[in-house]
């Protein structure tokens, strides 16, 4: 095979979902098959069971939606803060020489941590839910972007300046609209990460959600309703993604051109 | 009567991790006349895209000062267009977009602005392509659009800074009959880098050589070729001789450059 030459769109395709059906095809061969005991994993059949069980007699949508609203609302409100901030941060040195010590060592916070406390603080409602989100995505958006806004192309500013531009002009006519891709590339890899903080939020202390369902079924050892549970995640996971990608791709068409 | 004045400007950077201090420019004077166009030419290296920068007012002289219509220069404005080497179009605005940056800088009314910037995609040749992006754009192309972009916002001098060293050699002559043509007919004052010698002698009015660093002015040159000037003005004797004087002028500083 040559190094980095390109494939057509079609084999492209052909060859991922292959990997999805290799995948299946050795969970259900290693089942099915009697090598693994059922009591720790289920089959494929006995999970597409399950699941459809959980749809239909047990309100699993009801979870589904819940979940979905959380990582949204989570992932929105810590956008609303992160975004501005880390331009400013990358923007103007003395405020990224003020917040980034700070950013830095709060990103390692592991959000999961905060659960117990965040339970004391804001209770176990929808509040706790989103503030784990918050904090697990937060200072991750403030500081990518910062990085991307300081890295704008400096004759670009230049060249901004030279036509007139004052300072503020130069951030919203240059720094901003040259980092917006990076800016929306980091969203949509802050909202994967969100998932798995939603997850751990629901674990503890929630009535309803996806990650509620799995921990319940743990005390049922319900593993297909896990691993179903699992699936869905991933494949709401991949929808987002995939908008995720193509509305960049269409609002940023000037960098593919 | 001079528009421009660079007097004794001078630049020296500092050590980079307790180095020596590296002086790029030792104390430069230098007048421009109202619609001159002057060429700086010299090895690389030599300071004279310092010099223009701090013209520009991207960077600023260790001494000295620069003044423009008698108002020293403190730092960038829409006074003082330039084109830079590099392609400096902003990737996400098109092509007339480009153009138009700076006049709605300015806050100019849409109707005025549109009709300028056709008007000067018109004149670079460019149209058809108002709607591309840069990236959709060859080279030549970019660099027309910087032209227009940096006109349109009529700036009292316009400033480029090896604005074809990255072209190939017939691009390269296109470009420079271009610019030639336009100024030729709008009168503009031009201060052009270049470290081309054919190219510093067919745009000039006066060729500005410098030595190589520590930068300084070495000669100037006045080039009293009849305009409009066609490219074939680059194959008459008068042209040739200018060209021998120069090369020998350059390839001394270009020797001592190597031997840095």
């Amino acid at each position: 095979m040559q190094p980095l030459q390109p494939i057509s769109a079609r084999l492209r395709v052909l060859l991922g979902i292959l990997f999805f059906v290799l995948f299946f095809a050795g969970w259900a061969y290693a089942t099915l098959g009697g090598f693994v005991s059922r009591t720790f994993l289920a089959d494929p059949l006995t999970m597409l069971q399950d699941g459809y069980d959980l749809l239909v007699n047990q309100g699993f949508a009801y979870d589904i939606g819940m979940t979905i609203w959380r990582v949204v609302g989570g992932f929105v409100l810590s956008a609303i803060i992160a975004v501005p901030l880390g331009i400013l941060m990358g923007a103007y040195k003395p405020i990224e020489a003020l917040l980034e010590p700070f950013v830095s060592f709060a990103r390692y916070l592991p959000a999961s941590a905060f659960v117990p406390l965040l339970i004391l603080w804001a209770g176990i409602g929808e509040m706790q839910k989103l503030l784990v989100i918050f904090i697990g995505a937060v200072f991750q958006i403030i500081l990518m972007i910062a990085v991307s806004v300081a890295g704008t192309r400096r004759d670009l500013m230049e060249a901004a300046y030279t036509l007139g531009a004052t300072d503020s002009g130069v951030v919203r006519r240059v720094l901003i609209p040259s980092s917006a891709p990076d800016i929306a590339e980091t969203l949509r890899l802050v909202l994967g990460w969100a998932w798995t903080y939603v997850i751990v939020a629901e674990l503890i202390g929630a009535s309803s959600g996806i990650g509620y369902m799995i921990i319940n079924s743990q005390a049922l050892l319900a593993t297909g309703q896990i691993i179903f549970g699992i699936i869905v995640i991933g494949i709401i996971g991949l929808i987002s993604d995939f908008a995720f990608r193509s509305l960049n791709r269409k609002l940023f068409a000037w960098r593919l051109a | 009567m001079s528009e421009l004045i660079v007097k004794s400007v001078s630049r020296i950077f500092p050590g980079v991790h307790g180095g020596k201090p590296v002086t790029a420019l030792q104390p430069t004077d230098l007048d421009i006349a109202k619609n001159d166009f002057v060429t700086v030419l010299g090895p690389s290296g030599c300071g004279k895209s310092t010099l223009l920068r701090i013209i520009a007012g991207l960077d600023k002289p260790t001494t000295g000062t620069v003044t423009l219509e008698g108002k020293q220069i403190t730092g960038p404005g829409a006074d003082r267009g330039m084109v830079f080497q590099s392609y400096t179009l902003f990737p996400w605005l098109s092509i007339r977009e480009n153009v138009a940056f700076g006049l709605r800088e300015r806050g100019i009314a849409a109707k005025e602005k549109w009709d300028i910037v056709d008007s000067y995609i018109d004149k670079v040749g460019l149209r058809g392509f108002e709607n591309h992006w840069p990236k959709q754009l060859s080279g030549g192309m970019q660099q027309r659009t910087a032209i227009a972009r940096a006109l349109a916002n009529d700036p009292k001098i316009l400033l480029l800074d090896e604005p074809f060293g990255a072209l190939d050699n017939q691009t390269r002559g296109l470009m420079q009959e271009l610019l030639l043509g336009i100024w030729e007919r709008e009168q503009k004052t031009v201060i052009f880098v270049t470290h081309d010698i054919e190219e510093a002698v067919f745009m000039a009015n006066r060729v500005v050589t410098m030595t190589a660093r520590p930068g300084r002015i070495k000669s100037i040159t006045p080039v009293d070729l009849p305009h409009p000037r066609h490219y074939t003005v680059k194959a008459s004797p008068e042209f040739s001789a200018l060209r021998l004087k120069l090369t020998e002028e350059i390839r001394s500083e270009a020797i001592a450059a190597a031997h840095e």
